[in-house]
Formats: C-alpha cells, structure tokens, sequence
C-alpha cells in the first residue's frame, strides 16, 4: 500500500502541479524540520546498516575480496540470480500490464476481488508461497506432474526459480501501472481516433508512450525484488551450486559455513550492483518522462 | 484530543518498558509457592526435536524431584552449521548438543565460549549417544539398493542435504568414501594396512563414487529434516541418505506403509556430541544445572530414551534386549580410522574449495 502511494504521489505531482517552492505554501511543518527527519530515519534505517557491511568487509585485503566475490560458483549464483530476475520482470512487465491494464479500463464483475488479489504475494510470507508452488510445479504437483511428462522441469531448475520470482513481484508491476492508467483521461485516444489513427497506432504511440516510465519503474521494482528474494526459491529451486544456487542461498550457506567475510563479500557485490541497476533504470525513467512530457 | 493521545501514549511506553524488563530478565525467578523457576535453553541440530521434547521433560521431573525446582528447557533446531554460528553470534545457549565435534571445536576456537579440551568434560567423548548412516527407499524397495554399490546404479535419484551446512550430510558423505575405501582396500582392515599409494588410489576412487551420488541429487537442502521432507512429503528421489534415528522417524511418521529402511553393511560411526557453553552459563546462573541436564543423558532414562527415539545408546546394558533388537546388525568405522581428525576431513573434503566444492565445478 505504501508504495502505491509513494508511486502515485511521485508520478502526480510531478505531472500535474508546477512545483511551488514559496514557504507559505508548505502543507508540512519547515523544511528544517521535515529534512532532519528524513535524514535521521534514513540513517538509521538504510545507511547505518549497509555502511556496517562495508566497514566489515574493508577488513579483507583487495585479493580475499576478489576471491569470495568473483570465484565460479559465486558468478554461476550471480547469472542465475540475475538473469531469473531479469526473464521474472519482464514476464510481469507483460502480463501485469493486461492485467492493470483489464483491472482499470474494464468493469466487470468481481473485479474488486481480483483487484485485492493481486496483492496477496505481497502480504503472505514467502515461505507459503514457496510451499503453495511446490505443491503445484513439483515433480508429483498438479501442473508439475504432466510437465514433467513432458519433459518440462517445472521445480527444481532455473524454470522452477523464474516461477517463484514472477509470482512475488506481480503485484509491484500492476500497482505501478495502474494509478498511471487511472491517470490518462481518455481525451488523446479520442483525438487520435478522430485524426485517423488506428487502434494500434493509438496504442503504440500515444498510450503506451505515456505509459512507459510507470511500466519501467514497475520492472525496476520487480527486478529489484526478485534479486532479494530467498523464502520461496529456496523450496522450489534445487539449491544445486552452479546450477540453481541463488545468491541469497550462497550468502546463507556462507554464513553458516562460519565465513562472515566471504559473505559480506558477496552481499557487497549484490548491494553495488542492485544499486546500479535501480540507479540506471532511474535514471533511464526520469530521461524518458521528461523527452515524454516536455 | 491532544492530551488524550498524550495519555495513550504514556501508557503505551510505560507497558512497552515494562514488558521490555520483565522479558529481558534473567533465567531464573521465583514462581508461584516459592518454588525457583529455571529456564535452559538447549542449541541442538536438525533431527532431535522429538527426542529433546521427551528428554526435557524427564529432566524437569527429576530435577523437580531432587532440588524441588521448576526447570523449563527451551530448544532450538536447524542445520548444524546454523546452529552452531547462532551461539556464536550470541545465542545464549546453556547447552549445545550438535551433530559432530567440528561446529563446537569452531565455537571454542572463535569465541572461547567453551574450552578447546570441552569433548574431555563428559564421559565417552561427550557422546552419550551415537548413530549412524543408512538407507531410506521406497516401500518394496522397487530399485534394489541394498549397499553402498548400488548408489552408483543409473537411473536412480539420491536425496541428501547439503554438506556446507548439514551435519548429518557430512556424515552421509563420509559414510559412502568410507564405504568406497573398504570396497577397493579390502574392508576396514585393508585401509590399517594400506600403503601411501594405495590409499591414495583408493581416494580417487572413493572420490568418483562420491561425484556419481552427487549427480544423481536434484535437491540439496539445508538441513536433514528438510531432506527428509523432500523425500517423504515431496516424494522426490528413490533414496534418502540419512541417520539412523531420522530414518525410523520418517518411518514412524509416514505410517510404515510408504518408505522402508535399508541398513548397509559397513557405515561410519556418528557420535553427535554435547557441551555446556560455560560462559553462557556462568552469566545465567545455570552452570549446576546444565550440567545435569547433560549428566542426565547418560541415566538409564535418558539413555532408555534415547534408544527410544532410535539412538543408538552408549550403555546398551541399560536398554532392554527388545529395544536394542531394532538397531541391525552394522560394520561401524569410526571417522578416526580414515581421516584422523573432524578438522582435518572438514579442511580436505567441505571447506571452500575442498572435494565437495570442485565436485560442482565444470570440467
């Protein structure tokens, strides 16, 4: 829910309201006081903690980093890892968009159900989800059974990893896209009908255009998300080392190996290049908005 | 308004404070009647839960019985690698009972929460019970595994949890190259009498035996109960390496009718060890106690316990003749015969760029 609304506030106010930057306009007690806080809090709860990460691991010299960090079975983790994500986000970049898509233009019945639903891999802990997917992709699952007949590995592989992950990051595409969608107004379509576009033209170069920095933000949240993710791969993934070993798992397996600093190692590494990865897509975001809407 | 929150909130910090110290306070109070209260917290590994829950309760009686004190003992489960880096992260365990001497070795290395010589401080070795490694198939047994050879059979599957993390999976794989050594040297006699060379060959054997197992894994969990479940619940694999006392478990819970135990022929002898986690102990007053609670592992009940939940006791002069009778007839080879120390066979075989790990290494 609060990233609806940090969502939506972003994108609105950003859109509609010319920025005012007089005092006496300010709905919030003084900037002092606002700033403060926030710089308190963040501090406390995101800087602090991951400022300790590295102050841990600058106690390993620059070749014990390199090979806790970057050996082979840290890089097959780091490839399965993202490139999981990666088919996981865009899956959801995809089938979220129908399905804000259908949950904002359409009324139909039930609706409102479907539309709670949507954010139930958020609420339920992952390890049910995890255990709610093993009952249906593994070997002897429902949908797993006849798979595997077919030759389809649906729990114990990548495929198997891709599922869990597509599962837990739905809900950040959709409640992405929607306050968006709720956004446009109808009026472009309607002239783009009227000066003769056709139905695709209008989608692909008026809708979706507008659309794109939600849609990319919904895919940098669910990226982001899928990266972290441990409680529901580890049941339907194999943990195999090389093969279906997640990170998340190799920084567990490393700490209860007594290896705290191979795993910092490792977490510093995720941490960088999560942060890159969010940045650059950020960043990418904000280009297009303004190319967009400028 | 204002002064009504005002009021809410007071409340509120005062209950949070209050509840803060009461939770925070020390193991032992007294309760209702005068009688003392003590609370032990036991760090254990994966597969005792059931055992623990029953021996805690036979401790409670007869420590009410002998010191008239309420003892409550709180237990902790999971992998052994976990369990042993939570006590040493600060897990203020009384007592640990792990699934081999290396975890509590690396405890007393890393923090001195325990002396180096702690396996000297109860009677044989500090194992008051010992297991062993054996077979959990499909009911009828439908692939025939039988021994140790067998598991380099195609086609079948091989459940086992992960060595990083899982005592009992190291046991597991000490087991097999201890099974695959005798095989090539001649049973345990050969491997005394061995030269240099020739055990040196017989490891690299005994190392493809073990890659042909880990082939045939599809899952490594953390830990044995998780393995356990990936087998019986999830039905994955047609065999499951595992201790003794979780196979009859597992053979116990599924009703008899679904799973069945194979015991081969020459396994290693387990011998999962406890301690007092001293200092932890001195800071709650429960030095006296904990030891007891150990003491009372080696008793005739905790060892008729033990034997109960299919550990193999220590003093079998203890166990009637029918319970002994469920423990089959097996060669055991103890971990020493081949490897010397915990230490050593943890630095060649499971730590970082040891056997296992080259085992997943591409070619």
């Amino acid at each position: 829910m609060e990233l609806t609304l940090h969502v939506s506030l972003g994108e609105g106010s950003c859109a509609k309201q010319p920025m005012s930057r007089k005092r006496s306009y300010s709905v919030l007690p003084g900037f002092g006081l606002t700033m403060g806080y926030t710089l308190t809090y963040l501090s406390l709860i995101v800087l602090i903690p991951l400022a300790a990460l590295i102050v841990r691991a600058a106690s390993m010299s620059l070749e014990q980093f390199w090979a806790a960090a970057f050996n082979p079975r840290v890089m097959a983790s780091y490839r399965i890892t993202f490139g999981t994500s990666l088919v996981a986000a865009l899956v959801n970049s995809v089938f979220g968009f129908i399905v804000a898509w259908s949950l904002v233009r359409y009324r139909f019945v039930g609706r409102k159900l479907l539309d709670a639903l949507i954010d139930l891999p958020f609420a339920i802990p992952t390890a049910v989800s995890g255990i709610a997917l093993t009952a249906i992709y593994d070997r002897n699952g429902i949908l797993g059974h006849t798979l595997f007949q077919w030759g389809i590995k649906s729990a114990l592989s990548p495929l198997g990893i891709c599922i869990a992950l597509t599962f837990i990051s739905l809900p950040f595409v959709v409640r992405t896209l929607q306050p968006a969608l709720e956004e446009m107004d109808g009026e472009s379509e309607e002239a783009a009908m009227c000066l003769g576009a056709s139905r695709w033209e209008t989608f692909r170069r008026v809708i979706f255009p507008a659309l794109f920095p939600s849609l990319l933000t919904g895919f940098a949240l669910a990226f982001a998300r899928s990266l972290g993710e441990y409680g529901s791969v580890v049941f339907i993934s194999g943990n195999l080392p090389m093969k279906t070993e997640i990170t998340s798992l190799l920084i567990i397996t490393k700490f209860e190996q007594h290896d705290h600093l191979g795993a910092t190692a490792i977490a510093i590494v995720m941490l960088v290049a999560s942060f890159a990865i969010l940045m650059s897509i950020n960043g990418l975001q904000w280009y297009l908005a303004k190319k967009f809407r400028g | 308004m204002d002064l009504m929150w005002k009021h809410t909130f007071g409340w509120l910090s005062l209950w949070l404070v209050s509840v803060a110290l009461t939770g925070c306070d020390g193991s032992s109070q007294r309760g209702e009647g005068g009688v003392k209260k003590v609370q032990l917290l036991n760090v254990s590994y994966d597969p005792t839960r059931e055992f623990y829950q029953e021996f805690n309760e036979s401790f409670a009686a007869h420590w009410k019985a002998t010191k008239n004190e309420e003892v409550y003992v709180e237990q902790s489960h999971g992998g052994a690698g976990k369990q042993a880096r939570a006590v040493m992260d600060g897990l203020e365990a009384d007592v640990i009972t792990l699934a081999l001497g290396y975890d509590i070795d690396v405890i007393a290395e890393r923090t001195k929460l325990l002396p180096l010589d702690w396996q000297s401080k109860f009677p044989k070795n500090s194992a008051p019970y010992s297991s062993t490694i054996v077979f959990l198939v499909r009911k009828g047994n439908p692939k025939g595994i039988k021994d140790w050879a067998d598991l380099e059979k195609e086609g079948i599957e091989i459940i086992t949890p992960n060595p990083k993390t899982s005592g009992g999976a190291r046991w597991n794989y000490l087991a097999a190259w201890g099974a695959a050594l005798a095989k090539e040297l001649g049973g345990m006699e050969g491997i005394r009498k061995a030269t240099p060379e020739q055990r040196a060959a017989a490891d690299k054997k005994a190392r493809a035996f073990i890659e042909s197992i880990f082939r045939k894994v599809p899952v490594l969990d953390s830990g044995a109960r998780g393995a356990t479940n990936s087998f019986v619940q999830r039905q994955l694999g047609d065999v499951l390496l595992t201790w003794e006392n979780e196979a009859f478990l597992a053979l116990k819970e599924s009703g008899g009718d679904q799973v069945e135990v194979v015991v081969p022929k020459l396994s290693i002898l387990a011998e999962p060890p406890v301690a007092v986690v001293d200092e932890y102990a001195k800071k709650h007053g429960t030095q006296e106690i904990a030891k007891a609670y150990l003491e009372h592992l080696y008793s005739p009940q905790g060892q008729q316990l033990a034997a109960k939940h299919f550990f193999r006791p220590n003093s079998a002069e203890l166990i009637s003749t029918e319970q002994m009778a469920k423990f089959a007839e097996v060669e055991l080879f103890q971990l020493k015969d081949i490897w010397g120390s915990w230490a050593e066979a943890q630095k060649v075989h499971f730590d970082d760029g040891g056997i296992f790990d080259q085992i997943y290494q591409p070619k």
